[in-house]
C-alpha cells in the first residue's frame, strides 16, 4: 500500500469530522499567528524607537538644568562651550529657551507647548530643516527681530492651507513675522513635534521668556563618532562654571541604547505572552488528538481485522495529526502576514522570521508528537482489543 | 473435500493460575471446503472465543490451528494480519464499518490494504455490493442504512478479497426478524456459490439454515453432527 493512498485516507479522516478539524487548525491557527504577530509588534515599536532617536540626531549632546531657578544654565555658559581649544569636537552651540504661548493670526488661535528661542544653528543640529521659506539669520538674533518659524501643525492650526511665509502672528502681545516652515517631521506620541514655533532667542526673551536661566543648550558634534570625547570635554567646562550635578547631559546614542534595551524586554514579554497562548493551543491539539484517537480505537481494530499493516494504521494518523498542524500553521502565518500590514495599537509590525519558524515549529511537532504517541498505541493494540473498544 | 479450516485440541486461557478462565477446553474441528457450519452455545460456552481464534484475531494457548494449511501459531503478527486480510472474511455482529465512509469504500477496504490498484478494487467492489444486492446504494454512508443494509455492506466487505472462509458472529444479532433474514439469505445464495462460512449464533433458526451444526457448552465440544437445512429460502442456489 503505497504512501499516496494512505494519505487519501488521512484526508477523508480528517473530512469525515469537518468541525473537529477546523476546531483544531484553529487552536494551532490561533497559537501561530499570535506569537508571529505578538513579536514582530515588539519588533516593530522597537524599530520606531530607534526611527525616532536617530531622527532627533545621534550626533548631538542635549545639556540640561538639574535645578530650577538660580545657579542654571545662562548664555555665558553657552558661549563659554563654543570653545575651540578646549572643546575642539564642538561644531555649534545652540542655546535653548521654551516656554508656552498662545498664537493668533486673524481670529484664529492656536496654543502651543513650546515656544522656543534660539540661534539660526538650532536648525541644523536638531535635523529640523525649513521647508519653504527661510529660516532667521544671526543677525535676526542680534538685533532681536520678531521673526518666527513655525511647524506644519501650526501652519494648519492658523492659516489652514494658504502660504504663511510674510504674515504676522501675535504672540505675548507682540507681532511676529512668519519667515519659513519647518518640514514635518514624524510625529513622537501625542504631543507632536510639528507643534512648534521658532524665534531668535534674544526676541523670545524679550517678549514671553524673560531673562532667567536657558532651557536647555543643544551642542552639535563633528559626527556620531565623536559624542564621547565632546560629552567629556564640555563637561570639564561645565565643571568649571556651574555646581556638580547641577546639569546633566543627555546623549542621543545613550538614549538610543536604553530605548533599545527597553524595546528588546517588551518584544520578550509580548513574545512570553505569545508563547503561552501557542502552549495553550499545543495543549487544546494534544487533547483534541487524543480525544481522536481513543474515539477511534474501534476503527482501529476494524482497520486491523481488515488485515491492516500497524505501519499503515500509523502513518495514517501521523499524516492526518500533520495535516492538521501544518495547515493550520501555515494560515496561522498567513494571517499573521496579513495582520502585520496594519498598524496595532499605533505600531507598524515588523515579521521577525525567527518567531515564524520557531511558531511553525512547535505547532507541527506538538501535532506530531501527540498525535503521534496515542496512534502508535493504538496501533500496537490486539484487533480483538481495539474492537471490544467502547 | 478439501479442509480449510483444521483446529486440533484447542485450548484458551485467560488469565493466569488459579484466576484463569478456561474459555476453551480442548476443542478439535474441521471444516472442508464448500460447508455450512453453525457454531451454537449459551452464552459463556467460548463460541466467540473460537471465532477470534479462527479468524486470527487471537492465538490459542495451547493446540494448534491450521487454516489452509498453514500452523497460524507460527506466524508472525505481520503475517497473521496478511492471513486475516487474504483467507478471512469477518461479519461481526456490531456490523463495524467504518463511520462517515461510503459503502463502495468501505468494501474496497481490504483490498486497499492488501494494495491492489484503484479501478481494479472499485470494479471488484461494486461487483462484491451486487451480490449482496446493494449495488445501488454504493455510494451511501453507514447511517444512510438500514441494520440489514448494514450487515449486507458488511457481507459485501467480507467476500471482495474472495477469502477461503466467511466467518460470522453473530451476524444477526443487532437485526430485526426481517433484516435477520435478509443477511441470512444471502449467506445461503453465498454457500450455494461454494463458499466456505462459519457462522455464530444461539438462534435455534439460524443454526437450523446450516448443514453442520456444531454445539459447545463450557469450551467443549458437546455435538457435532450434519443435519438437512432448514429454512432456506426458495431462490437458493440461484446464483450457481
Amino acid at each position: 500500500m503505497n504512501l499516496t493512498e494512505i494519505a487519501r485516507f488521512a484526508l477523508r479522516g480528517i473530512g469525515a469530522n469537518k468541525l473537529r478539524s477546523t476546531l483544531t487548525m484553529l487552536g494551532i491557527l490561533i497559537g501561530v499567528a499570535a506569537v508571529t504577530l505578538l513579536v514582530a509588534v515588539g519588533n516593530g515599536s522597537a524599530r520606531t524607537v530607534a526611527a525616532r532617536i536617530e531622527a532627533l540626531g545621534a550626533d548631538t549632546l542635549t545639556v540640561m538644568s538639574t535645578r530650577h531657578g538660580a545657579g542654571g544654565l545662562t548664555m555665558k555658559v553657552a558661549e563659554a562651550l563654543d570653545d575651540p581649544a578646549v572643546a575642539p569636537g564642538v561644531r555649534s552651540v545652540s542655546p535653548v529657551v521654551s516656554t508656552p504661548a498662545t498664537l493668533t493670526h486673524e481670529g484664529a488661535e492656536h496654543r502651543i507647548a513650546s515656544f522656543v528661542g534660539t540661534t539660526p544653528s538650532w536648525f541644523a543640529a536638531s535635523n529640523f530643516p525649513v521647508e519653504s521659506g527661510a529660516a532667521f539669520t544671526a543677525d535676526d538674533e542680534a538685533q532681536a527681530r520678531r521673526v518666527v518659524v513655525i511647524g506644519q501643525t501650526v501652519a494648519e492650526e492658523l492659516f489652514s492651507g494658504a502660504d504663511p511665509v510674510g504674515r504676522q502672528v501675535t504672540a505675548g502681545g507682540a507681532l511676529f513675522t512668519v519667515t519659513g516652515v519647518l518640514r514635518e517631521k514624524s510625529s513622537s506620541g501625542a504631543q507632536g513635534s510639528n507643534d512648534i514655533a521658532v524665534a531668535p532667542i534674544s526676541a523670545v526673551r524679550q517678549v514671553l521668556a524673560g531673562y532667567g536661566p536657558l532651557s536647555s543648550i543643544l551642542v552639535e558634534t563633528a559626527g556620531p563618532s565623536t559624542v564621547g570625547a565632546v560629552q567629556s570635554e564640555i563637561s570639564t567646562i561645565l565643571d568649571r562654571r556651574l555646581e556638580p550635578g547641577a546639569y546633566r547631559v543627555q546623549n542621543a546614542a545613550q538614549l538610543l541604547e536604553t530605548q533599545t534595551e527597553s524595546a528588546g524586554a517588551f518584544t520578550t514579554v509580548l513574545g512570553a505572552v505569545a508563547a503561552i497562548s501557542l502552549l495553550v493551543g499545543g495543549i487544546g491539539i494534544t487533547n483534541i488528538m487524543l480525544v481522536t484517537v481513543t474515539e477511534r480505537t474501534r476503527e482501529i481494530g476494524i482497520r486491523k481485522a481488515l488485515g491492516a499493516p500497524r505501519r499503515v494504521i500509523l502513518t495514517q494518523f501521523l499524516i492526518e495529526a500533520t495535516l492538521l498542524s501544518v495547515i493550520g500553521g501555515g494560515l496561522g502565518v498567513a494571517a499573521a502576514v496579513l495582520g502585520s500590514r496594519f498598524p496595532i495599537v499605533g505600531v507598524q509590525p515588523v515579521i521577525v522570521p525567527s518567531s515564524v519558524a520557531l511558531a511553525l515549529g512547535v505547532s507541527v511537532l506538538i501535532g506530531l508528537f501527540f498525535g503521534g504517541l496515542p496512534a502508535a498505541r493504538a496501533a500496537r493494540l490486539r484487533p480483538i482489543d481495539a474492537l471490544r473498544y467502547e | 473435500m478439501r479442509t480449510v479450516l483444521d483446529v486440533r485440541d484447542v485450548t484458551k486461557v485467560y488469565g493466569h493460575g488459579d484466576t484463569g478462565v478456561r474459555a476453551l477446553d480442548g476443542v478439535s474441528l474441521e471444516v472442508a471446503r464448500g460447508e455450512y457450519l453453525a457454531v451454537m452455545g449459551p452464552s459463556g460456552s467460548g463460541k466467540s472465543t473460537l471465532m477470534n481464534i479462527l479468524g486470527c484475531l487471537d492465538l490459542p494457548t495451547t493446540g494448534t490451528y491450521l487454516l489452509d494449511g498453514v500452523d497460524v501459531g507460527s506466524l508472525s503478527d505481520e503475517q497473521l494480519t496478511l492471513a486475516r486480510n487474504r483467507l478471512i472474511g469477518f461479519v461481526f455482529q456490531a456490523f463495524n464499518l467504518i463511520p462517515r465512509t461510503s459503502a463502495v469504500a468501505n468494501v474496497e477496504l481490504p483490498l486497499a490494504y492488501s494494495g491492489m490498484k484503484a479501478a481494479e478494487r472499485r470494479r471488484r467492489a461494486m461487483f462484491s455490493l451486487d451480490l449482496v444486492g446493494l449495488a445501488d446504494r454504493a455510494e451511501h454512508e453507514p447511517d444512510q442504512l438500514s441494520g440489514g443494509q448494514q450487515q449486507r455492506v458488511a457481507v459485501a466487505r467480507a467476500l471482495v478479497t474472495e477469502p477461503a472462509v466467511l466467518l460470522a458472529d453473530e451476524p444477526t444479532g443487532n437485526l430485526d426478524s426481517h433484516a435477520g433474514e435478509e443477511v441470512l439469505s444471502v449467506f445461503d445464495d453465498l454457500n450455494a456459490a461454494g463458499h466456505t462460512i462459519v457462522i455464530i449464533t444461539h438462534e435455534d433458526e439460524v443454526g437450523a439454515r446450516a448443514d453442520r451444526l456444531v454445539k459447545l457448552f463450557d469450551g467443549r465440544v458437546i455435538s457435532d453432527s450434519r443435519q438437512e437445512p432448514a429454512g432456506r429460502h426458495a431462490a437458493s442456489g440461484a446464483l450457481k
